[in-house]
């Protein structure tokens, strides 16, 4: 009865990835093996895999101390820490590089600043260095909140063994805490490096020639489109080739909680004279990632607003950015359904099947996705070319694996014994799914339909190349204001979407708390 | 300190806010001695091994391991430096490190190391399985694990938190008989908390019966079983008769005659008997009659109510017994406990 669903979830998954490598193969395997093997090619993807490695090692160096701050010490504030240190989640990447743009850039915010002085240039911000530094202060949450739940929910006898087998407290914590971290630090690791991979907007502003601008580069200016497919082939493949890697690494240890009885709350680490640097790195952190850029933000919307600029144009691709979010996250989290209660209470070959194909939007960077639809929609569909309706459907492929990750750790924690007392009452399949399965996965459906109406939100490449012609949301507004380096345009639409998308982040991170 | 004494507890207490976990608590274990702690649930036998590891500070009172000062008014040792070895109640076994790491983890780095390692694994009887991931393991090995790693690095003590509570009671019999060898062959004095009296009794050198967060009794079981101080130890450790009597000189006389008992005062008592100083036969003349019956194979408890009105269990061998509804005539071998009453 759940086949049906999920295997059309599963080929919606796949389809764009086969078009993909049709279209590649178009100009046949000379011009493909051409391509491929350019200098320039080449140096397109070393460029991009050093991104990923650098923004992802940042992030783990700068997110795991904070979590564990948050999680384990009597920090100061630790609760207020813990909600500042995952908001920048909310600041879309793109956003972040122009307010880094506008502020380091050549005549930003701090050029100007210092003119009196005769600064005349500042260090170089683009390129490598400005991405990067952009890339970690907006994605390092990823791991910032894995490590948190990750800590929150260990065995507390596995520290005390250690102590009663006479490791004092850092020895500890490197030979016992730490390993228990690894397969959290793996997981929001995987997601750093999978979201700089497919990040568009910050290589785009800061122009480091990463595969994502390169793709956009090749499609908007060549005559030809197949280098653009091939391209954005290869990006799929360091994107498998990262997953593989991970899958790899997870070795043989089994990690679960195996404790039976009532589960104890770790201790708290006392901080004693390190609790003042402890608080200035969590300040210097919130500052950098959080407070600067929306004060940079609203320097501009000021200055924007003084020199005449309206906000009235705005209202209309509030509403659409909202509207299509909204559907976005609703066709998603159902879409999930059928396929986590596959996963979950089906374990098989064929469900693990169902289950690991919907990962491939985690491969499938936003920006290969999009491409993959334009031409297929224009080629074959072209009903459905240029319509809401497949922008949603790119939404729903590229945001299902969050969707689907929530609603199955939800599922996980339904025992199957009630929905057997259910069945045992005289109810069948479908009426248990919709009165007992479903109303007690309930907060992880809804924490997976937050989680892509968030992502939604911040959605750039998709969207700027599958919108319907006049639909504008706040993402393309953003972007074409800043692509022109109208700042003070674009300062208005970023503070409203940060606003719009801090909305569902509070729900998930109140829903943490509650636990 | 007495000699031989490895761990200490002097009139310590532990509260968690208004709730006293623990009140002016006295024990002492003896080199190479099993002490049991054995209580009902929320009694705080769990808090004082606890305050024993080092895992909680006592507010008040002093604990000595190995003849060493660890807690006290102005010292507190960290568990580390405690010399005490602890098996969790759900074993804690690192899940990223195999049997022989986890085994090695408290040892010093060296060339003595591994030697230790084989040591151990040999005397829990885990040869072989060194290279395995806890998680492949059985439960009862898993359990004999943990104990092999508290006991690789010589602690002053091992303490054992409900260490059978994780294992089904077929294996349980088997495991307690096989943890007493291990225990034994290393020469280990050990602490172990359970709220099973049948695992106290049988495993135990010494046990300490907690009540509500105070030691209310610490005797050799057989000493317990036979001479409780109070009603609450008799009913908690096994199954107890009690019948209303007046003593004199050394007798209770009760619902069932004429009893000797160990009552050093005359007057009104509670006199206990266990079911099995209880002798039942069939006679149509009797003064009882069976009301009730559980057969458990190598015995079986028969619920009697007498004439009188009280009602009385006896356990009998496992023979064909005695029907329900039969009269009976109950006779009484041994001694009895006499209580004052209260």
């Amino acid at each position: 009865m759940l086949l049906a669903p999920a295997g059309l979830v599963v080929a919606a998954m796949v389809l764009p990835l086969i078009y993909l490598v049709v279209r590649s193969l178009e100009g046949g395997w000379e011009e493909f093996a051409e391509v491929l093997l350019e200098a320039e090619t080449l140096a397109v993807l070393a460029r991009s895999a050093l991104l990923a490695a650098a923004v992802t090692a940042a992030s783990v160096a700068v997110a795991v101390p904070l979590a564990w701050l948050t999680a384990r010490t009597d920090l100061p504030g630790r609760r207020v820490w813990a909600v500042l240190g995952a908001l920048p989640l909310v600041i879309p990447s793109y956003v972040g590089g122009f307010v880094l743009v506008s502020a380091l850039g050549p005549r930003g915010m701090l050029q100007e600043a210092l003119e009196p002085f005769g600064v005349e240039r500042l260090p170089e911000i683009y390129g490598f260095p400005g991405a990067a530094l952009a890339l970690t202060l907006f994605t390092y949450p990823y791991v910032f909140l894995t490590v948190r739940g990750a800590l929150r929910g260990m065995d507390p006898s596995l520290e005390e063994a250690a102590r009663s087998l006479g490791s004092g407290g850092r020895e500890t914590f490197f030979r016992v805490t730490l390993p228990q971290l690894r397969p959290a630090i793996v997981a929001g690791a995987l997601l750093v490096a999978l979201y700089t991979l497919s990040d568009f907007g910050v290589v785009s502003l800061l122009q480091y020639d990463s595969f994502a601008r390169e793709i956009y580069l090749q499609y908007r200016s060549a005559f030809d489109r197949t280098p653009a497919a091939i391209l954005a082939l290869m990006l799929v493949a360091l994107t498998a080739g990262i997953l593989v890697l991970e899958g790899r690494t997870r070795g043989r240890a089994g990690y679960h909680r195996s404790a039976a009885g009532a589960a104890r709350r770790a201790s708290t680490v006392p901080l004693g004279r390190w609790r003042w640097p402890a608080l200035a790195y969590c300040g210097t952190l919130v500052t950098l990632a959080l407070a600067a850029p929306v004060g940079v933000l609203a320097f501009w919307l000021v200055r924007g607003l003084l020199q005449g600029e309206s906000l009235r144009p705005l209202w209309a691709a509030a509403w659409n950015s909202v509207y299509a979010s909204g559907l976005a996250a609703a066709v998603t989290a159902l879409a999930a359904l059928p396929v986590a209660i596959l996963a979950v209470r089906y374990k098989g070959k064929t469900t693990g099947f169902v289950e690991r194909a919907t990962y491939l939007g985690y491969a499938l960077p936003g920006i290969v996705l999009a491409l993959a639809l334009v031409f297929f929609g224009a080629n074959y569909a072209p009903w459905a070319y240029q319509t809401l309706g497949l922008l949603i459907f790119a939404y729903t492929v590229h945001f299902l694996p969050q969707a689907v990750g929530a609603t199955r750790s939800a599922l996980l924690q339904v025992k199957p014994s009630v929905e057997e007392a259910a069945r045992g009452l005289g109810r069948g399949p479908a009426a248990v799914l919709a009165t007992i399965t479903a109303p007690l996965a309930s907060s992880g459906i809804l924490a997976g339909a937050s989680l892509v109406f968030l992502t939604t939100m911040k959605e750039l490449p998709a969207t700027l190349l599958l919108s319907p012609i006049g639909f504008e949301t706040l993402a393309t507004r953003i972007w074409s204001a800043t692509a022109d380096a109208f700042f003070a345009r674009a300062a208005a639409p970023s503070l409203l979407l940060i606003a719009l998308s801090a909305l569902p982040m509070y729900l998930l991170l109140i829903r943490e708390r509650a636990r | 300190m007495s000699a031989g004494a490895m761990v200490r507890l002097s009139g310590v207490s532990r509260s968690y806010g208004p709730v006293e976990a623990v009140r002016r608590v006295n024990l002492e274990v003896r080199r190479g001695e099993i002490l049991a702690l054995l209580g009902p649930s929320g009694c705080g036998k769990t808090t004082t091994l606890r305050l024993i590891a080092g895992f909680e500070p006592p507010d008040t009172g002093t604990i000595e391991v190995g003849g060493h000062l660890v807690a006290g008014p102005d010292t507190f040792l960290p568990p580390e430096k405690r010399r005490v070895g602890m098996v969790f109640q759900d074993y804690a076994l690192f899940p990223h490190l195999t049997v022989a790491q986890n085994v090695a983890y408290g040892l010093p780095r060296g060339r003595k190391r591994q030697a230790r390692v084989e040591e151990v694994l040999a005397l829990a009887h885990l040869e072989g399985l060194g290279d395995r991931m806890p998680h492949e393991l059985s439960g009862g090995q898993q359990q004999r694990v943990a104990l092999a790693r508290a006991l690789a690095p010589e602690p002053a003590v091992v303490l054992l938190d409900e260490p059978f509570s994780n294992l089904d009671a077929a294996l349980r019999t088997r495991v307690r008989q096989e943890m007493r060898e291990i225990l034994g062959a290393a020469d280990a004095t050990a602490v172990f908390v359970t709220h099973d009296q049948e695992e106290a009794l049988s495993l135990a050198d010494e046990v300490a019966v907690m009540l509500d967060g105070t030691v209310v009794q610490t005797a050799p079981p057989e000493d317990l079983y036979h001479h409780p101080a109070s009603p609450e130890v008799a009913r908690f450790v096994g199954e107890a008769n009690f019948l209303p009597g007046e003593a004199r000189a050394g007798c209770v006389r009760c619902a069932l005659g004429e009893i000797p008992a160990s009552c050093p005062f005359d007057g009104a008592v509670d006199a206990m008997l266990r079911p099995e100083a209880l002798r039942l036969t069939a006679d149509p003349q009797g003064e009882a009659t069976v009301v009730g019956r559980e057969f458990y194979g190598h015995d079986q408890l028969l619920k009697v109510r007498l004439d009188c009105g009280a009602v009385v269990h006896a356990r009998l061998g496992g023979g064909p017994g005695i029907k329900v509804g039969e009269r009976v005539r109950v006779e009484v071998a041994g001694r009895a406990v006499a209580f004052p009453k209260a």
